[in-house]
């Protein structure tokens, strides 16, 4: 142990190390290169069909709405029926599947959230007791999630856009949770309440809550990044990707936390409190009093 | 019973206090004080109780809170705010609510009684109006308790302000746009209230002096003035058997009064440590610390500042620029109109309704809602204006949870605003008037039985018994009213307070007082089923 840590100590160690490192990338990438190239034309081929399965599930399921060419339409008298999509990118796509909002179903003020169509359902249950129904749901999800990113690709190359965040992006353990606290409150409390419960927007749109478990992290991220609806688009100059990942935990960590002092009554603030005030606190004391002056004395009653 | 003295556990220190201050007579007049015994008659002590815990847990609070707007840097057991800066004043709530022992729960139990204070004031108010309680000669007492509504108001708003949480600082900023709004004077007003821009060092320490020290001192003295008056007044009574204008009919403070409210005390603690421990209240640490460039949605003050942030947000945006200065109307009026109509109107109502009715004399039975229609339909008009405002205070709650549009809730509400209380009142006098027919019928022919009798030629009727006589005193203690002297009298004088166009007015509303009052009263003929009940136990009189 002695005579090996003198010997590293010596000038030349430092090279001799390195140049070993490069002969081992060396062999590695010489052992593996042939076969890369063949990996590349399976990749190839199996890219293309990719695109052509995106392709078809755009044609079957979003076609009717936005255009064979994702181009728009609009009705006879010019109005748009639906945006373009040439340039939304893969992130707008992620984040109006995922959320079930698209295919949009009944034309209202706001796209509601929903349950996503079964081609793009990636959050079916798959731990079943039974083996066969488990195997038959993991294959169900693993289809629906390749579905969803064939879809985005297809639209992605039509005409580029921002892409999906990486995982570790979004990571709701690594952000600055104070800084995230801050940034929420002043750029998206006014829309989304404090807390994230959600809020009234003018005609008849709202502001969705936050605070459920089914917006995932990777949702909030597409949403700063796109800005779907009525909700402004954050870009990296506004919000940075650190400070998009700070919200991000704020979001989760503040949900995820219990509330200190009891139920949290929605967390909406003063209505249900001035609610429960006058139901539950007034009404316990009134049912008190009534029962305190409905009691007559025994001794009284008899003298 | 009445002549009964104290038992020995009461009669040792009385004689105590009676050897150095002579004033046993004192003690044993009141102990036997008699107490009528009705539910509605416990919505005062609710305040009264909560009032004391405020007294306590707001002491327990300054021990700890630091009335400063020096900037700090928190770094405590809320890690999620670690390194944000923020006022002493918040980061010093925040160390109550997580580093002192108890600290959150007094903090809860405190706001949770402040809002129990208030809506039993109110609710308690509501009582001494609808039974008209607040007659001659109850009038000064009533008029303190208006007031000490309003300092509960004012008192509620400071202490909701204190902790500078972005919720509280939303409300301050209000506060200080309306101070601003008042004509020429505005700017003026809120410089010297904030001492400086807004929100400037000296609002949080101006206000923690107000909330700990002037308003509850002013309060304290009010309480203390109410609560001799109605000793020295005595209690008003519902109308049951026994009771009389001359004689309280109920039970003696000691011991059976003092033991209910005793217990009624503790319940309401009770009551209010459960709210506590199990319910949030003004999660401050969910809010974070004021910034002005931050808002968030839902932001609404405590219940009883709801009129006021409705009636702002129901306001069309109206403003008038006349030589430079602008007229904020859109803050003014909903700021004065709405809780000036409420506060003078009921301020003033029982000298107007004195005068309407001509009716000098002191009472001290209540009246039963519906036999004054015309009081209580304008008492469930005025519930009905304060409601829908209070309402409007919470439209984008509303809005949000059942998935109306908030600009419809807006319209909604103005329209309702001034259609709503007229509804409100003519639908609540129908109902009265309804309910006095129903009670004249039920004194006339007796209660109906539901037994169904076939008369020897085929003929059904329905037995109708008698009343028993605890329900008869209480129907019959409808006065009927009387029909005004006409105004002039036999040698053509016109009677007093019908001259002039004051007098005309006068006589119009006696009119709409009474013209349609429904007699409620016993047909000699009826006497013949009545049954003798049972002698009533024996109780106190005073
Ligand atoms: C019923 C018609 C309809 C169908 C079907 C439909 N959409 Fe949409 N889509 C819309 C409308 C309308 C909007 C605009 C929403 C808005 O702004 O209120 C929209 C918006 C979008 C957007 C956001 C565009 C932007 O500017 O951010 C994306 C992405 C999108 N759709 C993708 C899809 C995809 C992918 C599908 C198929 C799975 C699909 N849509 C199916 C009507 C439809
Ligand atoms: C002007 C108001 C407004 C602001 C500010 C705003 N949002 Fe939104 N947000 C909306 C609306 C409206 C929607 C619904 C869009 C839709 O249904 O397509 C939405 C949707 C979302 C969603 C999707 C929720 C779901 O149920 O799928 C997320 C996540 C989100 N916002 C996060 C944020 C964050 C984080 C910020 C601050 C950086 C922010 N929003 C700022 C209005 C706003
Ligand atoms: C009618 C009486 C009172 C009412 C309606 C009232 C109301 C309130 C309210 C609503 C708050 C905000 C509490 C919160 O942070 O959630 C508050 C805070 C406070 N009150 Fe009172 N209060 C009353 C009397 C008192 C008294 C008598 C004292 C002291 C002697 C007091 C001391 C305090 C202090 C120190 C705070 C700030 C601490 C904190 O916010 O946690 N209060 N009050």
């Amino acid at each position: 142990m002695k005579r090996f840590t003198a010997w590293r100590r010596r000038p030349w160690a430092g090279y001799a190390v390195v140049l070993a490192a490069l002969a081992a990338i060396g062999v590695i990438y010489a052992g593996f290169s042939p076969r890369t190239d063949r990996a590349e034309a399976a990749n190839a081929t199996q890219a293309a069909a990719d695109l052509k399965n995106g392709q078809q599930l755009f044609e079957k399921n979003c076609a009717s709405c936005h255009g064979l060419n994702a181009e728009g339409t609009k009705d006879a008298k010019g109005h748009p029926i639906a945006p373009s999509l040439l340039g939304v990118g893969a992130a707008a796509v992620d984040f109006q599947v995922a959320t079930g909002r698209m295919p949009a179903m009944n034309p209202g003020a706001q796209v509601p959230r929903k349950r996503p169509i079964a081609a793009f359902d990636t959050t079916i249950r798959t731990d079943y007791e039974d083996e066969a129904k488990r195997k038959a749901a993991e294959a169900q999800k693993a289809q629906a999630e390749k579905n969803l990113a064939d879809l985005r690709e297809y639209i992605a190359q039509l005409g580029g856009g921002p892409s999906v965040p990486a995982a570790s992006a979004v990571d709701p353990t690594k952000g600055d949770v104070a800084l995230g606290g801050k940034l929420f409150r002043t750029n998206c409390a006014q829309c989304h309440n404090f807390t994230g419960q959600g809020g009234a927007l003018t005609g008849g749109k709202y502001a969705p809550p936050l605070a459920t478990k089914d917006v995932t992290p990777t949702q909030i991220y597409e949403a700063m990044l796109t800005g779907p609806q009525a909700m402004p688009v954050f870009n990296d100059t506004t919000l940075t990707p650190q400070d998009k990942q700070a919200i991000i935990s704020y979001l989760v960590q503040t949900r995820e936390e219990p509330n200190p002092g009891g139920n949290g009554l929605g967390r909406i603030g003063p209505v249900s409190e001035g609610l429960a005030g006058w139901l539950v606190g007034l009404g316990l004391l009134v049912l008190a009093a009534a029962w305190i002056t409905a009691k007559k004395p025994k001794k009284l009653k008899k003298s | 019973m009445s002549e009964a003295t104290a038992p020995k556990a009461v009669e040792g220190p009385l004689n105590f206090l009676d050897e150095r201050l002579g004033s046993t007579g004192f003690f044993n007049r009141n102990l036997k004080k008699v107490f009528p015994d009705h539910w509605s008659f416990m919505l005062g002590e609710i305040a009264l109780y909560s009032f004391i815990i405020l007294l306590l847990t707001g002491t327990f609070l300054t021990l700890w809170f630091k009335p400063s707007m020096l900037e700090v840097v928190y770094d405590g057991s809320y890690t999620k705010l670690n390194g944000v800066k923020m006022s002493e004043a918040y980061a010093s709530t925040l160390h109550i609510s997580f580093d002192v022992r108890g600290g959150l729960l007094m903090r809860q139990i405190h706001h949770w009684a402040a809002i129990l204070f208030m809506s039993s004031i109110l609710a308690h108010m509501l009582r001494v109006f609808f039974t008209g309680a607040y007659r001659k000669p109850r009038e000064l007492n009533y008029l303190i308790g208006i007031g000490m509504f309003v300092l509960g108001m004012l008192e509620g708003l400071f202490g909701y302000s204190l902790p500078d949480d972005l919720l509280s600082g939303t409300g301050l900023r209000i506060t200080q746009g309306v101070a601003e709004a008042i004509p020429i004077v505005g700017t003026y007003v809120y410089m010297f209230l904030f001492g400086g821009e807004f929100p400037g060092q000296d609002i949080v320490p101006r206000l923690f002096t107000l909330h700990v020290l002037l308003i509850p001192a002013l309060i304290l003295g009010l309480v203390t003035a109410h609560m001799m008056i109605m000793w020295h007044q005595k209690h008003t009574a519902m109308p049951v058997k026994h009771q009389t204008e001359e004689q309280v009919y109920g039970y003696p403070f000691y011991p059976v009064f003092m033991a209910k409210t005793g217990a009624y005390f503790l319940f309401t603690f009770g009551v209010l440590a459960l709210l506590a421990t199990f319910a949030q209240i003004n999660p401050i640490w969910l809010f974070g610390p004021y910034d002005p460039g931050a808002i968030s949605a839902g932001s609404q003050p405590d219940w009883y500042m709801g009129v006021l942030e409705g009636a702002l947000r129901i306001m069309p945006n109206w403003e008038i620029t006349a030589w430079g200065h602008t007229l904020s109307l859109n803050v003014l009026i909903p700021a004065l109109v709405p809780l000036g109509i409420i506060f003078t109107g009921a301020a003033v109502w029982p000298f107007v309704e004195a005068w309407v009715t001509g009716d000098k004399r002191a009472h001290h039975v209540n009246q039963r809602p519906r036999n004054a229609p015309v009081r209580t339909a304008v008492g469930i008009a005025a519930v009905t204006f304060y409601g829908l405002l209070w309402l409007a205070g919470a439209n984008d709650v509303l809005a949000d949870k059942f998935h109306v549009s908030l600009y419809a809730t807006t319209w909604f509400f103005r329209v309702t605003f001034f259609v709503g209380p007229v509804i409100a009142y003519i639908i609540t006098k129908r109902v009265c008037l309804g309910l006095q027919r129903k009670d004249a019928e039920i004194v006339a022919h007796g209660m109906e039985s539901g037994t169904v009798l076939m008369s020897p030629d085929g003929e059904f009727s329905e037995r109708h018994d008698p009343l028993r006589d605890e329900r008869r005193a209480v129907l019959l203690s409808k006065e009927n009213s009387r029909p005004e002297p006409p105004a002039t009298d036999a040698n053509g004088i016109p009677a007093p307070n019908s001259k002039g166009p004051l007098g005309h007015l006068r006589s119009r509303l006696n009119r709409a007082w009474t013209f349609d009052d429904i007699p409620v009263e016993e047909h000699e003929h009826d006497h013949g089923h009545e049954v003798e009940s049972g002698r009533e136990p024996e109780q106190l009189n005073h």
